[in-house]
């Protein structure tokens, strides 16, 4: 009972910070975890990511959607450092955060998965879970030779990692081989062991891709759980059922600009969203379930793309 | 056809120098590709640096054996430094072909004319080994013992040599042992796995990559110690990029990612090259086989190194004890 | 003895019987005196006059060199001795290294010294230059000179590369056998120019079309297979580790380990172009392999098959849901990359001798400019080859030659520090 409670009170929270706030791209937010200046990436003459700017509420629920190639994926990149903008600037809980490698960015608590699942298949479920936990004593060559220096701790990281596998289901499987597991364990034990890292914000690149949909709804329930215990989740997504059913609010972006934010009810009527998405050239003013329609198909088009692309 | 012979030598390679100094630098090798997944093809120049390190100190500078051991242990950390700080942020393949670049121009340094009052060109270094062999408990003579009619004998140096190297080896394996049961050691094989994702979880690829090749590396030299000590000498062209071939062999063969799959894979290595070798050079001399000349046995025997590699690699990449489902390599 | 003989060779000797490579065995029998060989760019050179005397000027004995090149003369006294090689019987092309034509040897008893004359073609780099051209030859004569030999063995690199690239670009494969397709080509054309007696023009053109037929089999019957079970890339890559060391000691087999050349063209005269003197066979290559070049570098971006060849090494499963075919696109250029690194095997046995390991020697210049292009870029691999072969030559004028190499590998490394992904390729999307 007491978790439902909660789970009120934060989306709740949630909410009432996104209630009053204007529509537009770059909105200030009252608490701001993540604030993104300028950034911008190019591959060669194509203009992959320009972001004028950008924030994203704490204890919030975001999601950033766009059609194909609008860049969604090489932010991302760019915020978490696994890829150098050419310019631009953002801080994380105020500290500046541009040029710093990956692997700080996610021990200052902003961690990432990735749109193709990428689970460690010849470790054990159980050794990808360890693996995340930070500041290990084990894992320093000289302490490694001494196995009584890090025995304790790795205990407590055990312990640890099988509570979350027990929440996430997975513990039947503590000693397979992630490569045994399906897409959506996968999905799942990342998402497992991006919380190992005891993150404040948490970045999902499509969860959804590739789920089988039996585990589509407890995907989902595991994102809103990670909100209810007071981290912000930022993540990127086609589904729009997915989108609407959990996000907050919405970040639209096209062709490597933030175009459009909102609440999720109200962001596909906005007209800039559905240029984006349908191209601006449609002639008629279309109604509302043509629109519907025309969405739907542009989605399944896209997933099975990206079907395809999970399956290589 | 001379059994008795063949079949003592055969033996004796099991255990012989060969075996250990192949087996020290394959264990290397397992460090760097087995665990970390870091295609190294450059090992033959870390026991290069090791080899010439101890020689030249000791036979150009006349310094003590002692004093060579460590400066060839530095060259090797050195060299691990300097091959590792511009190749490990590269892609896999690319670090391959480098680090055979890098060990190249090692050889070729060491077998230049314009280097020849240091390294000696390509005839080498000779004469450094007394230090080590005075240290040596065993009086002149032969030592081993009959196994039924077949004689296992070996001299004295050669056995003090062996003894040194197998004690190394139980040392090396008793470390990997236990760094990859440790935290440390997880790290490596998640990077084997994909090291994005390790960077994801705030570890430093570069770091662990970094301490895997100046292990591996130092592992290595070991080897190259043990080729000088045992021959005497060192000589640019052993360390060349066959050399590494070889190891990579033995490490496939015995069980990438096991910690006694390089030295098992190093004993049936040697095993098998001198039995095949030793009958068909035999077969030759006595006249059964016409077709062949002995020298072109030589050529055959690695022939079936190359054959028993791709085979190994298609039909049991695991190598012989290893486990399918946990192969290092993505063979399938 | 015998036993001793095979425990040596199996042991100690096992270590370093193929690895250092077999060396040339001695050319005459010799009790006690002196001995050599004369070779011009690995090529014996017969017909020399060597006169040996004694430290004092007294004759002892004038030999000429035989078909092999070799030359010996038995003396009974050991000591002191003077041999001395007449110039005026040199091939017109040939110098000796360093201008001295005398040699101090001393012959111990019951020994044969061996007298070494370094012999390299006229205006050839890395020594001062002697004798006529000896004033002139400037700095930029040489530069000049190795500019164009840099250019022929970029060339020959560059048509290795090509296909070295073109097989890494469409399968993702890092062949380590290609030098040996390369060792291939020039041992076939051999077979059928010494073997066969065919002209070494139709000996050339029938190892390229036999390798073709070889590169097609190789991918029908062996990689084609192993990427339909699905065969990761770096199991690929050992495997053809495996598969270089098992063609070279085949062609081991066969060829023997000795040094051979073709029947023509081997010790051509040197004509003077401008400031660069070279044999005509070297204009020739050169305008073969720059017209191969060319042909397959508009094939590439003309054809219909270049273009799908393009588009498979740009995104494999793209282009196979867009209708091509990638198999056969795979299979046209196995068959392509064979044929053109044969074709570069029979270059290079033209510029230097033929050796089993001749393709191995040239592998990582191949790597060399294949990575410098960038990998799997067509384009990038013809580049980063002529500057490869640029650079070799033409740093000669600095270091010496036996160390050109290294110039070139430390330039590689360097360039990767700075820009990995090669001068033309691309940088990788990450997630």
């Amino acid at each position: 009972m007491h978790a439902e409670t909660t789970s009120t009170e934060r989306k709740a929270a949630a909410l009432a910070a996104f209630k009053d706030l204007p529509r537009e791209p770059g909105v200030p937010k009252p608490d701001p975890i993540l604030v993104v200046d300028k950034v911008v990436r190019r591959f060669g003459g194509l203009t992959a990511v320009d972001v004028d700017h950008v924030e994203i509420q704490r204890g919030s629920i975001t999601a950033l959607i766009g059609p194909n190639g609008a860049g969604k994926t090489t932010f991302f990149n760019q915020l978490t450092g696994f890829d150098t903008a050419d310019s631009g600037s953002w801080t994380f809980n105020g500290r500046p955060m541009n040029g710093v490698p990956a692997h700080k960015v996610a021990r200052a608590g902003m961690v990432r998965t990735f749109q193709l699942t990428k689970a460690l298949s010849r470790l054990t479920v159980m050794e990808n879970m360890r693996l995340g936990a930070q500041q290990q004593k084990g894992e320093n060559f000289f302490r490694a030779l001494l196995p009584g220096s890090w025995r304790k701790q790795e205990a407590e990281i055990t312990a640890r990692a099988e509570d979350l596998l027990t929440r996430f289901k997975l513990i039947a499987k503590e000693d397979d081989f992630a490569g045994s597991l399906s897409g959506g364990q996968r999905k799942l034990l990342e998402m497992a062991r991006a919380l190992m890292v005891n993150p404040e914000l948490v970045m999902l690149d499509e969860p959804m891709a590739g789920v089988n949909p039996a585990l589509t709804q407890s995907l989902l329930g595991h994102v809103k759980d990670l909100r209810e215990q007071g981290m912000t989740v930022l993540f990127v997504e086609h589904d729009m059922d997915m989108v609407r059913d959990i996000s907050d609010w919405v970040i639209v972006m096209a062709q490597g600009n933030v175009i459009a934010e909102g609440p999720p009810s109200t962001i596909m009527s906005d007209e800039r969203v559905i240029d984006a998405y349908l191209g601006a050239h449609h002639d008629a003013p279309l109604s509302e379930s043509d629109l519907e329609t025309q969405l739907h198909e542009a989605e399944a088009a896209l997933e099975a793309e990206i079907e395809e692309e999970t399956q290589k | 056809m001379d059994w008795i012979t063949i079949i003592s030598t055969t033996l004796k390679a099991a255990i012989n120098v060969e075996t250990v100094l192949y087996a020290l630098a394959a264990i290397g090798i397992n460090i760097h590709f087995g665990y970390t997944g870091l295609l190294n093809f450059g090992q033959a120049a870390f026991m290069g640096v090791a080899g010439y390190g101890l020689a030249v100190t000791v036979t150009v500078l006349g310094l003590p054996f002692w004093v060579g051991i460590f400066v060839g242990l530095a060259a090797a950390v050195l060299l691990a430094l300097l091959m590792g700080i511009p190749t490990l942020q590269l892609r896999a393949d690319y670090l391959a072909i480098v680090t055979i670049a890098a060990a190249e121009i090692i050889r070729l340094i060491f077998r230049s004319v314009a280097f020849k009052d240091v390294f000696g060109g390509s005839d080498g270094r000779r004469g450094f080994s007394e230090g080590f062999h005075a240290l040596s408990p065993f009086p002149e003579g032969e030592y081993g013992f009959n196994l039924g009619p077949i004689p296992i004998f070996f001299p004295h140096w050669q056995l003090w040599v062996m003894v040194v190297g197998w004690a190394l080896i139980a040392l090396c394996c008793g470390i990997v042992y236990l760094l990859m049961k440790s935290p440390w050691g997880r790290v490596l094989k998640a990077i084997r796995e994909d090291e994005d994702a390790v960077r994801s979880l705030g570890k430093s690829v570069f770091s662990y990559k970094m301490q895997s090749l100046v292990l591996g590396g130092v592992i290595g030299c070991l080897g190259g110690f043990i080729y000088g000590l045992a021959a005497g000498s060192v000589q640019p062209d052993v360390f060349g990029t066959e050399t590494t071939f070889y190891l990579y062999t033995m490490v496939i063969l015995g069980g990438a990612a096991r910690v006694l799959g390089p030295v098992v894979g190093a004993m049936v290595f040697w095993v098998l090259l001198v039995l095949i070798y030793n009958t068909l050079a035999e077969a030759v001399g006595s006249g059964y086989i016409t077709f062949l000349t002995v020298y072109q046995v030589g050529a055959v025997r690695w022939i079936l190194v190359g054959l028993g590699l791709i085979l190994l690699l298609i039909f049991r990449p695991q190598g012989i004890f290893g486990d399918k489902r946990e192969i290092a390599i993505d063979a399938r | 003895m015998r036993r001793a003989v095979i425990a040596f060779t199996a042991f100690l000797g096992g270590l370093v019987f193929l690895l250092a490579g077999p060396a040339n065995a001695g050319p005459v029998d010799c009790e006690q005196g002196l001995r050599g060989t004369l070779r011009l760019q690995g090529q014996p050179v017969n017909g020399v006059k060597i006169a040996v005397t004694t430290e004092g000027g007294q004759p002892v004995q004038e030999v000429t060199t035989n078909a092999q090149g070799a030359w010996d003369v038995e003396v009974e006294q050991p000591g002191k001795y003077k041999v001395t090689l007449d110039v005026g019987t040199l091939p017109q092309n040939a110098e000796i290294r360093g201008g001295n034509n005398t040699r101090t040897p001393t012959v111990y008893e019951g020994n044969c010294s061996a007298v070494l004359f370094a012999l390299q073609p006229k205006g050839a780099p890395g020594q001062p230059q002697q004798q006529d051209t000896g004033g002139e030859s400037s700095f930029w004569t040489r530069a000049a000179q190795l500019t164009f030999e840099g250019f022929n063995l970029g060339l020959i690199i560059a048509l290795a590369a090509l296909g070295l690239s073109l097989i890494y670009g469409t399968t993702g494969l890092t062949n380590f056998a290609h030098g040996e397709l390369v060792t291939l080509g020039a041992i076939l054309a051999y077979g059928f120019n010494v073997g066969l007696g065919l002209h070494l023009i139709p000996a050339a053109i029938l190892a390229v079309l036999v390798a073709g037929a070889l590169g097609y089999g190789q991918d029908r019957f062996f990689w084609g297979q192993l990427r339909r079970r699905g065969t990761g890339i770096i199991a690929m890559m050992i495997i053809s580790i495996g598969v270089a060391l098992f063609l070279r000691y085949v062609m081991l087999i066969f060829f023997g380990g000795e040094n051979e050349a073709f029947a023509q063209y081997t010790a051509q005269p040197g004509v003077e172009v401008g400031p660069i003197t070279a044999a005509p066979k070297n204009f020739v290559a050169m305008g073969i392999e720059l017209a191969v070049l060319v042909i397959v570098g508009f094939a590439l971006l003309r054809t219909r098959t270049g273009k799908a060849a393009r588009a498979v090494a740009d995104n494999p499963a793209l282009a196979a849901s867009s209708g091509i075919n990638v198999d056969r696109v795979i299979r046209i250029i196995w068959t392509l990359g064979g044929a053109i690194a044969a074709l570069a095997g029979v270059m290079l046995g033209l510029s230097q001798s033929l050796k089993y390991t001749m393709g191995q020697e040239i592998l990582l210049l191949i790597f060399a400019g294949v990575t410098l292009g960038g990998l799997g870029t067509a384009f990038g691999a013809l580049v980063g080859s002529l500057v490869v072969g640029l650079f070799i030559q033409v740093s000669t004028l600095w270091v010496p030659p036996e160390l050109k190499s290294v110039g070139a590998l430390v330039v590689l490394i360097i360039v990767l520090l700075v820009r990995p992904q090669g001068i033309l390729g691309r940088r990788e999307r990450i997630g």
